[in-house]
């Protein structure tokens, strides 16, 4: 980045680029909904709990089982617990943790997808490596690590924080491998194009290629990996809560909430309504979102 | 919920009566269907410590005497139940002498003899082979047939409740004919005789399908002609316990549900549909809190848990165990989670009535300000975010238990109440298999105990508490030289109490084992070394089609299976 005039250049002609995405993804209607419905959930459980103020842990054992009322407008559990509350905090840390472990599975996925389609050498031990992740068992695995590290991480970070980071990882370290299988695939296409090509003959060096020839066009499977992510890991918080190598029980997560009330299920339909409603429409609108980034950035559709 | 104690006893009761009324014949009745949401793996009682599968085995193996659902033993092979009285007990205490009923034959045909009795003791004391029922042949000399009908149990000490080998579902007899080839370490191997024994009780194997489906039929030589009333018995395993309940409760396709731990209020709308009932009865079960005293924290490495490890920074001052105790209101626990199923109790040995002490009973009422009183006293101060400390240690709680609703709740309600009293507490649930599972290689399990307090449930089988006290001892903490195995779950040791229970094992009077089981009760309570909270009933649901079904807390809820008939 010496020359001061190219650098410009690129930096307009990608703002164009962008611009031109957004112009695309505003027209498809099922992404623009589904952003909007995932910006009101984002926004409920981030600033609902300080409209609804009461404490989503506090038992109040004489309004167990209520109905909606003004003061629960979703009810309470068995426990007396406000379900509103409840739905709302257990929002943040699903959604956190959803985001956080696709995140860290999408990293991971595609820097070892990347380097392994495009560096010929690395390609077999990476790929084994893959294939050995997915082979592994998830459940001896998972009962291994946090058997290594809830003590340690506990005592450092508290409980709480301990096991985010600790769900956070697993989920993360578990799920990275079909999106490491596909970008692999897709760099291994693209490499052996013109333009890449064209790029090595002028002496660029290789990770200049890969930043800009190659990661641009594999970022649409990406995306759509990336929205898959968030749901799968927002379900696979669940069933480790439900394992009990999750949260603790008393630290409401929406997966959590679902499996506590379908017992409640025929007595109180509330309380597994509106979890589920959150989940369903969380990752409904997650996987429209990358559906219309995918269009958006696809440079064929967008001409259209 | 009392009157709903009262219709839950008037059924029982009414069940009872009937059960010398009517009286049908043998197959008449159709298939009776059995829910355990615990799958059954195997038919041989000695080889496996699971309810499921010693209950499920007893529906073809019979021991000599059974429990009755009152707690008294019914002679089962035996022709009457040996005692002092009846010279059946030497007077020294030494031995017991069991006479078989005439005419008993087994399932293929040959006639139950003393050696098979003797055979059963042998393969159960083989030293190679890891007996289930080891602990009810403790003390056991030697067993020998005295004549074809008469056997002897010698015991190396004095017994005054010589009542252990052969009574109740985990001791049954086996025939020596199947098993002759099975002993020691090749007991395992005998699949064919594991999964399918041949016994003298009212049905026989038609079909086991290991952790799935046993389907049973009437054994044509059982020793009364009319019994059992049902032709064929289908014992599904799997689900979990509200599926199960439901299927009794709600939809009928069973007839029996084993062990239904569900919410009162889930349990009031299964009951709504009117197709079944809920039988209860107290035994033993008491759901507790164990509290650690020895040291856990991660840094201790091999020695975490261990008593060379030191003593706990907060659990080892008295004020704190009491304090914790005092501010539990254990109603709102039994309320919330157990309803009728459920009762306050101060003690971890609450039945037999005999042994009930009354000396804790202070515990059934909550007191936030004794509490607070008392840690504040001992020095115990509230910090600015509300949670007390002392020279820097805070009293913040690992609370863990096993997976379980009702548990969870239990957990969140006790979380609530020790706030009160400015103690945090962090709740930990651990998945069943894992908690109750014993595997070494993890630290989840609840002999480990690697957390500050840990509930569970824990009662004895049939109605002699000696063994049950004895869990409580020096030598019965679970530590890595003894891999982990061990009642003490407490780490709890006292040379007093440990002479009161080696004293007991010597003394015949029962008035005055009552005493000293109380006595000993007593000691564990106003250590606060363990927190009883409620006394729980064995609950399980029948089918109204079901008739002269009766709970039996003490012995296999199928020991009297025989009995049921098709209303």
């Amino acid at each position: 980045m010496t020359d001061q005039t190219a650098g410009e250049v690129v930096t307009k002609a990608q703002r164009t680029l962008w611009g031109d995405v957004l112009r695309q993804f505003l027209q498809h209607k099922g992404g623009v909904a589904g952003s909007i419905i995932f910006l009101f959930i984002l926004g409920a459980v981030l600033f609902g709990p300080f409209i609804h103020t009461i404490d989503p842990q506090f038992l109040d054992i004489r309004n167990k089982n209520l109905g909606p009322t003004w003061g629960h407008p979703m009810g309470t559990d068995n426990l007396g617990r406000d379900m509103l509350a409840q739905v709302l905090s257990g929002g943040r840390v699903s959604l956190a943790v959803g985001i956080a472990a696709m995140a860290l599975s999408l990293l991971v996925g595609t820097l070892i997808g990347i380097i392994a389609g495009f560096f010929q050498k690395l390609d077999g031990p990476l790929m084994r490596t893959t294939d050995l992740f997915l082979a592994l068992p998830i459940l001896p695995l998972l009962l291994v690590i946090i058997m290594l590290f809830r003590d340690s991480l506990r005592s450092v970070f508290g409980p709480e924080m301990g096991i985010f980071f600790l769900i956070v990882f697993v989920i993360g370290i578990t799920s990275w491998m079909n999106t490491a299988r596909i970008v692999r695939g897709e760099v291994l296409a693209i490499k052996e194009r013109e333009f890449v090509l064209a790029a090595r003959s002028v002496g660029t060096h290789s990770w200049k290629i890969v930043a800009r020839h190659i990661f641009p066009n594999v970022l649409s499977p990406v995306m759509v990996s990336a929205t898959l992510g968030i749901a799968n890991a927002i379900i696979t918080e669940s069933s480790l809560s439900f394992l009990g190598l999750g949260f603790p029980s008393d630290f409401p997560t929406w997966g959590r909430l679902l499996f506590d009330g379908a017992n409640f299920m025929t007595l109180n339909p509330a309380r597994v309504i509106w979890p589920g409603l959150a989940i369903s429409l969380t990752v409904l609108s997650v996987n429209y979102i990358g559906d219309g980034i995918r269009d958006a950035l696809d440079p064929r559709i967008r001409g259209r | 919920m009392r009157k709903l104690k009262t219709l839950v006893l008037a059924t029982a009761a009414a069940s009872c009566f009937a059960a010398t009324a009517a009286q049908a014949e043998r197959g008449s009745d159709g298939n009776v269907n059995i829910a355990y949401w615990q799958a059954v793996s195997i038919l041989n009682p000695f080889l496996s410590g699971g309810t499921k599968d010693v209950e499920a085995s007893s529906l073809v193996l019979d021991p000599l005497a059974n429990y009755r659902p009152d707690g008294s033993m019914d002679p089962a092979l035996a022709a009457e139940i040996p005692t002092i009285e009846n010279g059946g007990v030497a007077a020294d205490l030494r031995s017991i002498t069991w006479k078989l009923k005439q005419g008993i034959v087994w399932s293929d045909g040959t006639p139950l003899k003393a050696s098979d009795v003797v055979f059963s003791a042998n393969y159960c004391m083989h030293p190679e082979g890891g007996c289930n029922a080891a602990s009810n042949f403790a003390d056991v000399e030697s067993v020998e047939a005295l004549d074809d009908y008469t056997v002897r149990v010698n015991f190396s000490v004095a017994k005054p409740f010589p009542y252990g080998p052969f009574v109740g579902a985990t001791s049954p007899v086996i025939q020596e004919a199947q098993f002759k080839d099975c002993m020691g370490a090749k007991a395992p191997e005998c699949t064919e005789a594991n999964f399918g024994p041949i016994g003298t009780g009212p049905f026989v194997v038609d079909e086991f399908r290991a952790n799935d489906v046993v389907t049973f039929k009437a054994n044509q030589n059982y020793r009364d002609p009319n019994q059992p009333a049902f032709a064929t018995a289908v014992l599904k395993g799997g689900g979990d316990s509200a599926a199960t309940t439901r299927s009794v409760l709600e939809t009928g396709e069973f007839d029996y549900a084993w062990n239904v731990q569900v919410e009162p209020e889930v349990l009031d709308q299964m009951m709504a549909a009117g197709k079944g009932k809920i039988i209860a009865a107290f035994g033993t079960s008491v759901e507790r809190l164990m509290v650690q005293l020895t040291d856990v924290r991660p840094e201790l490495g091999d020695l975490r848990g261990t008593v060379e490890g030191g003593p706990h920074p907060f659990n080892s001052d008295i004020n704190v165990r009491k304090a914790l105790s005092l501010a539990i209101d254990r109603d709102i626990l039994v309320e919330v989670g157990y309803g009728p199923n459920g009762q306050v109790t101060c003690n971890v040995l609450p039945a037999p009535a005999i042994y009930a002490s009354t000396a804790n009973d202070a515990c059934k009422t909550q007191d936030v300000d004794a509490a607070n009183a008392l840690l504040d006293e001992a020095g115990w101060v509230r910090g600015s975010d509300g949670v007390r400390e002392k020279d820097g240690v805070r009293l913040s709680i690992l609370f863990q238990t096993s997976t379980n609703s009702v548990r969870q709740g239990t957990q969140a309600l006790i979380k609530q109440m020790w706030q009160a009293i400015g103690v945090e507490t962090e709740l930990r649930n651990i998945d069943a298999g894992v908690f109750f599972g014993g595997d070494q290689s993890s630290p989840d399990t609840f002999q480990k105990f690697f957390a500050d307090i840990e509930m569970y449930t824990n009662n004895f089988d049939g109605t002699d508490p000696e063994a049950y006290m004895g869990n409580w001892v020096c030598s019965e903490i679970p530590s890595p030289a003894n891999q982990w195995i061990g009642n003490n779950m407490p780490r709890y040791c006292s040379e007093e109490y440990n002479a009161l229970s080696a004293e007991m094992g010597k003394t015949a009077s029962i008035e005055k084992r009552a005493e000293m089981a109380k006595k000993m009760n007593d000691m564990l309570m106003q250590e606060y070394v363990m927190i009883p909270l409620i006394h729980r009933g064995r609950v399980s649901a029948a089918s109204n089609a079901l008739g002269n079904v009766v709970l039996n807390p003490w012995d296999s809820e199928l020991a009297f299976a025989e009995e049921w008939t098709r209303n």
